[in-house]
């Protein structure tokens, strides 16, 4: 199981209930920890965000997989202002399907594997431009593994109700009465 | 009360859908005192269970039982299972649709006259013509409270609308207007006014848009004489050793198999599925299935020449606000071959939430090309292209060779490929779209591909001959005389309008064809 936890009390937008309060950073760095990029701390089973205290769990699939994951969902959709938690709920569900599919979990796996070899010495999350991250990701982009996150993420990012408003989106209307005296036709530049 | 009837009833009309045409049939009967049952393969789910959530009502309404496709259509690599953007549910495509109601033009009804032979269509002129639909459409026009119809308002238009206007006034477009539509602009018929929701496609939870589920199915249950039921998956259609249907086989609510019998049995089961049922009833003495001594059924699908254009303003446009489709150009409707094809088009505004738009604005697209147009959600405006296509015998629903559905019946394969004339008509479209929001001062602009397709019809066509087609000019099987096809598959061609009011209005005029002839015992 993927838990993702947040050291701080529940923000109006945390993405999840909090399920379990987050590892310090110092447990983490008792245990020994890779950093990886500027983002992302591994320690353990863990993933932890140090500067916007969130963190996440793996139990099926090795921590620096999914962080590579969320650099990879990123990479496919990137959306400079939405933070990076929310391409990692998005991601977090592989963790529970390799549990239960072990093809699913050696497609992940392997595929992540793949990314980290063509970028040679430091892996995939190494790779500091984003046009070098995307050079490899035109190579696989028809493989069933791209294209099985690619398809994951239609849904499991964009319908996520907690990122609409980033967007300007705001949902459902029928409880607040509609538009009618909300502004459908309030348009003025025209 | 809702009548129920007895399974060994073979009095009863038995009506296989609940949508346009199976929902307004079976009201429509059951006014004239006729016995009626409905047979809907999916739930109940009243008005107030609808949800303003685009992914949870798709799981509520859409219909995503297994399909295959194969053609050139974009949607076979994008949606290879989900050919179709259809609803199983009670009052069927009616709690999806938009709500344009536009009557066809009368040489829409003489396709085959009035744009000549077309290399690799099988166009054929309607047995009807418009003026003997025309009664049948002001009742409908009528019965759904259609805007600008009967004296009723047209609805305000929303953002969306404004944006198109301005474009169209640029381009010198004449007929624009915020639409006719079965959309209450005030309180009629015991429902109230459209509240500017959104959501239109996801079940109007006010009730403002028509739809059989709140209108005719409960004043055909009030009268005594209609049942409805539920989760009842039509199967096979039974005959006698004369050839004439005697009922239905079904599986109920209980996932138990149910026969019931039938005086006339009518098929409304859309597009694919009416076929697929007409296909997997073959017998014995019927070996290509029910009605297809043509071999027409299934044959000609269409499913109108769609796409969409979406543009991107400096300043926001918020399209979501209000009616999803607020306001149409009739303009380019016109047959007028100068343009390079036959036919014309439509241009209705259309907009999706956030997460459908991920979903379709460029199916399989990502990088920034894909995400800095999110980006800018709030400044889009958007456009549904809805014109003729052309029927062609290929496109077609065959039953697939290998898979069977949970009830061991094979599953329908959907074949379609664009013709040429379908593909200029959408160049044109497309170029257009963009001129009209460029004029408006669009800084960026997505000729989007077609969604699954919503307008799913002619794979039962009405003929005047009995070789050209499966049904004669009341829907009637030119094979057997007490089995009727009632939804969109009947479609000779399919016009540049939006099909509901054309089913609807086929099905007024069936009740009374099947009314008459019941009583002078032809059937």
């Amino acid at each position: 199981m993927v838990t993702i936890f947040n050291r701080k009390a529940a923000a109006p937008d945390t993405p999840e209930p909090i399920e379990k309060q987050g590892l310090s950073r110092r447990d983490l760095l008792k245990g020994g920890t890779v950093s990886l990029g500027a983002i992302l701390v591994i320690g353990g089973s863990s993933i932890i965000h140090p500067q916007f205290a969130w963190g996440l769990e793996t139990s099926n699939l090795k921590p620096e997989t999914m962080a590579t994951l969320i650099q990879l969902a990123r990479d496919i959709y990137p959306h400079d202002h939405i933070p990076d938690r929310f391409y990692a709920i998005a991601v977090k569900p592989y963790d529970a399907k390799a549990g239960e599919d072990p093809k699913t979990k050696k497609m992940i796996e392997d595929g992540i594997a793949d990314l980290d070899n063509r970028a040679g010495k430091g892996g995939y999350i190494g790779l500091g431009w984003e046009d070098d991250r995307l050079a490899i990701l035109r190579k696989v982009e028809d493989t069933p593994f791209f294209q099985t996150v690619r398809g994951g993420l239609v849904t499991g990012l964009y319908n996520q109700e907690q990122i609409w408003p980033l967007f300007g989106y705001e949902g459902e209307s029928y409880s607040k009465g509609g538009y009618i005296a909300r502004g459908f036709g309030d348009i003025e530049w025209l | 009360m809702a009548a129920p009837y007895d399974l060994k009833d073979d009095s009863v009309v038995v009506i296989i859908g609940s949508g346009a045409g199976g929902g307004t049939l079976g009201n429509e009967l059951a006014q004239k005192g006729i016995d009626v049952v409905i047979l809907e393969a999916g739930a109940r789910h009243e008005y107030e269970d609808f949800t303003n959530n685009e992914w949870d009502s798709f799981g509520q309404l859409a219909w995503v039982d297994k399909r295959t496709t194969s053609g050139d259509w974009r949607v076979a690599k994008d949606f290879p299972n989900l050919p179709a953007w259809i609803v199983k549910s009670v009052g069927g495509s009616t709690t999806h649709w938009a709500g344009a109601s536009l009557r066809f033009q009368d040489h829409e009804f003489k396709a085959l006259t009035h744009y000549g032979k077309v290399k690799g269509a099988s166009l054929l002129d309607w047995p009807i013509t418009l003026a003997e639909l025309e009664p049948y459409y002001a009742k409908a026009e009528d019965k759904m409270g259609v805007t600008r119809t009967n004296g009723i308002a047209g609805l305000p238009g929303n953002n969306n609308f404004k944006v198109l206007k301005a474009g169209a006034d640029k381009l010198g477009y004449k007929e624009c207007h915020t639409g006719n539509m079965a959309i209450n602009s005030a309180e009629r018929d015991d429902r109230m006014s459209c509240q500017q929701t959104g959501f239109c496609f996801q079940g109007c939870k006010w009730g403002a848009k028509w739809s059989t589920l709140y209108t005719e199915i409960p004043k055909g249950e009030k009268t005594g004489k209609l049942e409805v039921r539920p989760n009842s998956m039509a199967q096979k259609i039974e005959h006698d050793k004369s050839g004439k249907v005697t009922g239905v086989l079904y599986t109920d609510k209980d996932g138990k198999q149910q026969l019931q019998k039938a005086r006339i049995v009518a098929v409304a089961g859309n597009s694919i599925e009416s076929p697929r049922l007409l296909l997997n009833s073959e017998s014995s003495t019927f070996p290509n299935g029910l009605a297809n001594s043509s071999g027409q059924v299934g044959r000609n699908y269409m499913r109108h020449t769609t796409g969409s254009v979406y543009g991107i303003f400096e300043k926001p446009v918020h399209m979501y606000r209000g009616t999803t489709m607020a306001g149409i150009i009739r303009d380019e409707a016109r047959h007028d071959p100068s343009r390079g094809f036959v036919g014309g088009y439509e241009m209705e505004t259309l907009s999706l939430g956030l997460p459908f738009m991920a979903a379709f604005l460029d199916p399989g697209g990502w990088g920034r090309s894909f995400t800095s147009a999110l980006d800018q959600y709030v400044n889009m405006a958007g456009l549904w292209i809805v014109g003729e296509d052309m029927p062609q015998e290929d496109n077609r629903i065959t039953l697939h060779k290998g898979e069977k559905d949970q009830y061991g019946l094979p599953i329908a394969n959907v074949n379609f490929s664009d013709h040429k004339n379908d593909i200029a008509m959408r160049d044109h479209a497309y170029e257009q779209g963009k001129a009209l929001y460029e004029a408006v001062g669009a800084t960026r602009i997505f000729p989007t591909p077609p969604y699954p397709s919503t307008h799913n019809l002619g794979t039962n066509r009405m003929s005047e001959n009995a070789k050209d087609g499966v049904v004669n000019k009341h829907g009637q099987s030119h094979d057997i005389k007490n089995l009727f096809v009632s939804d969109g598959s009947q479609f000779t061609t399919g016009g540049a309008e939006n099909p509901t009011l054309t089913i609807v209005s086929l099905a007024i005029r069936q009740a009374d064809y099947i009314a008459k002839e019941m009583a002078a015992k032809t059937i």
